[in-house]
């Protein structure tokens, strides 16, 4: 029997039981079986998997090698590898194979670790239920007439239903968070600037921030251990000195203070969602937790401030799709313009064309002011109130989500609702703190996520304290009936 | 805010995205819709708030000045749509 944990694997692999190469070949057919009923990846890598478990198994024999060396994991298709084809599923980038391999794949290749593919995601992570994807959407291992959640969509799918044992996210506005919630599985969104972005296909430059996606919180900090660091190549990352991510898992939750947003219990809230994310508090007070009640004021604003930002900024970053150097060109083009705008228009989907659109007005001549200068004005008061909040608490609680997966189609009229399912998660970004989403029940059948809010750099705390609770409880455990 | 045809029209000439005549209403539609939900901002009285352009409060990262990367351009010009002695192709701009 295969075990299903990062740090399980690591043990077997440690211990001789398994080989890289026996537990690759199991997750390589796990993907063929049920992937075509899923389509969490866009790629699969089999061949260079195969190698690489050949090399991590060479290592083992001869007693070398780290904490992951042969496990395997999958990129979510916006981290750039060597070789093989990065398209951030998009038509623009389908036939865009990068000349290098980003940070985080270096990081986790020197590790020793197994790629076995590229997962799905929304188009250019644009989007809150992978329906966005030129490659078509994913569906959600719990129900498959529901959707992930979005953008690492595939990445969360593809853990959930154990066809990886981990994978790697990016998170935005939620996009690790809010698909870890609504397929039942544990996703941190570190402090911006942990984790490098050199080789991440840019969405809104200043809140793009690259994480673990995995069934537990002890695996998110083992793979922490590997993906986190000062990258040169990478100008926004922090020059902080290396840190253990596992160091306070055992730490007793004693004296804890976790403060619990007003805003976040407010109108909105499914009541079902509201009892599990009740349930979860009271396992943590009975850890020896204190809850108090903190007021972020302006929480109410984080999703239109966070629209305005991340339009803008994706505004300016997909200029430089111009078919013209890589990616996607128009056949036949009569002048440059044309040959812009007939690429554009081809490449780009629905959603990635109208916000550029809405980025491209907020920073037009007499409107920058009153949107983007507004936008933020307001990001500033929003991490005001987290200053404010974190002066007495350890980590801020709440729902990740207010309601469990919807359905496919249900949303895709109308971007503002599909916006709407961020409410929880873009504040975290606009003020550049780490937060984690880990299962916390099941309502009808679907999970429910919890999400933690930490203090910048206080990656260790979120994952002390998922720990502990998945130490009391099994819904992260709780296995999907489409695996 | 309502945004109609004509602004639909000259954002997405701003933003070199070519927009089929029959696609402009719905465009126009959605981005006003967005638009109006966006301005809720205005509810917070912000004057004299410092703008934060970034979470993190860093100066410019610097570094030594030297060569760490060596140019391929084969490499680098094997995804581009049309190559030719090492220059890329795009329809003649100068008459």
């Amino acid at each position: 029997m295969f075990a299903e944990t990062v740090t399980a694997i690591a043990a077997d692999l440690k211990a001789g039981r398994y080989s890289s190469a026996d537990i690759t070949e199991h997750y390589l057919a796990r993907i063929a079986e049920f992937d075509p009923g899923l389509n969490s990846y866009i790629t699969v890598c089999a061949d260079e998997a195969r190698a690489a478990a050949a090399r991590a198994d060479a290592l083992l024999a001869r007693g070398e090698g780290g904490p992951l060396t042969g496990v395997p994991y999958a990129n979510k298709d916006i981290f750039c590898t060597r070789g093989i084809r990065t398209s951030c599923a998009s038509r623009m980038l389908d036939n865009f194979i990068a000349p290098y391999d980003a940070t985080v794949v270096e990081k986790l290749t020197g590790a020793g670790m197994v790629m076995l593919g590229k997962t799905n995601m929304d188009e250019f992570a644009m989007g809150s239920s992978n329906e966005t994807s030129w490659y078509g959407p994913v569906r959600n291992p719990w129900d498959l007439s529901r959707v992930p959640g979005g953008s690492s969509g595939g990445s969360a799918a593809a853990v959930a239903a154990r066809l990886a044992p981990v994978a790697t996210g990016t998170d935005t506005g939620g996009s690790i968070r809010q698909p870890a919630a609504l397929c039942g599985i544990t996703g941190l969104k570190p402090t911006y600037g942990r984790v490098s972005r050199w080789g991440m296909i840019a969405f809104a430059s200043s809140l793009d921030q690259g994480g673990p996606m995995a069934l537990t919180a002890a695996d998110l900090a083992l793979l922490m251990n590997a993906m986190a660091g000062h990258c040169a190549r990478d100008s926004t990352s922090v020059e902080r000195p290396a840190e253990d991510f596992t160091r306070l898992l055992a730490q007793p939750l004693t004296g804890l203070r976790i403060g619990l947003p007003t805003q976040y219990f407010a109108a909105g809230l499914d009541p079902a969602m509201r009892e599990a994310v009740d349930a979860a508090v009271g396992v943590l007070r009975a850890l020896g937790a204190d809850t108090v009640s903190v007021d972020l004021p302006h929480a109410g604003y984080a999703i239109p401030a966070y629209y305005v930002v991340a339009s803008a900024e994706c505004s300016s970053n997909l200029s430089r799709y111009d078919g013209v150097r890589f990616g996607h060109r128009c056949d036949d083009p009569r002048d440059l313009t044309d040959l812009y705008t007939r690429s554009r228009a081809e490449g780009f989907g629905a959603e990635v064309k109208r916000r550029i659109l809405v980025g491209t007005y907020a920073l037009s001549a007499g409107y920058y002011d009153a949107y983007y200068g507004k936008a933020q004005q307001l990001r500033r008061l929003i991490q005001q109130d987290f200053t404010r909040a974190f002066a007495g608490v350890d980590v801020i609680l709440g729902p990740t989500t207010p309601t469990t997966a919807f359905e496919l189609g249900q949303k895709t009229d109308d971007p503002l609702t599909m916006y709407l399912s961020d409410v929880y998660t873009t504040a975290a970004n606009l003020a550049g703190l780490p937060a984690l989403s880990m299962p916390a029940g099941l309502i009808g059948g679907l999970p429910a996520g919890v999400q933690l809010i930490g203090n910048y750099f206080d990656e260790t705390r979120l994952l002390n304290v998922a720990h502990q609770y998945q130490q009391e409880t099994a819904w992260h455990l709780a296995r999907p009936p489409h695996a | 805010m309502s945004i109609g045809a004509t602004e639909i029209e000259g954002i997405a000439r701003l933003a070199r995205i070519r927009i089929d005549a029959a696609d402009v209403a719905r465009y126009a539609g959605q981005l006003s819709q967005i638009l109006t939900y966006i301005e809720a901002m205005n509810e917070v009285d912000t004057s004299g708030i410092e703008p934060l352009a970034h979470a993190i409060d860093a100066v410019a990262a610097c570094r030594p000045d030297l060569v760490t990367e060596t140019v391929d351009r084969a490499t680098l010009q094997a995804g581009a749509p049309r190559v030719e002695e090492g220059y890329y192709l795009v329809p003649r701009v100068i008459e």
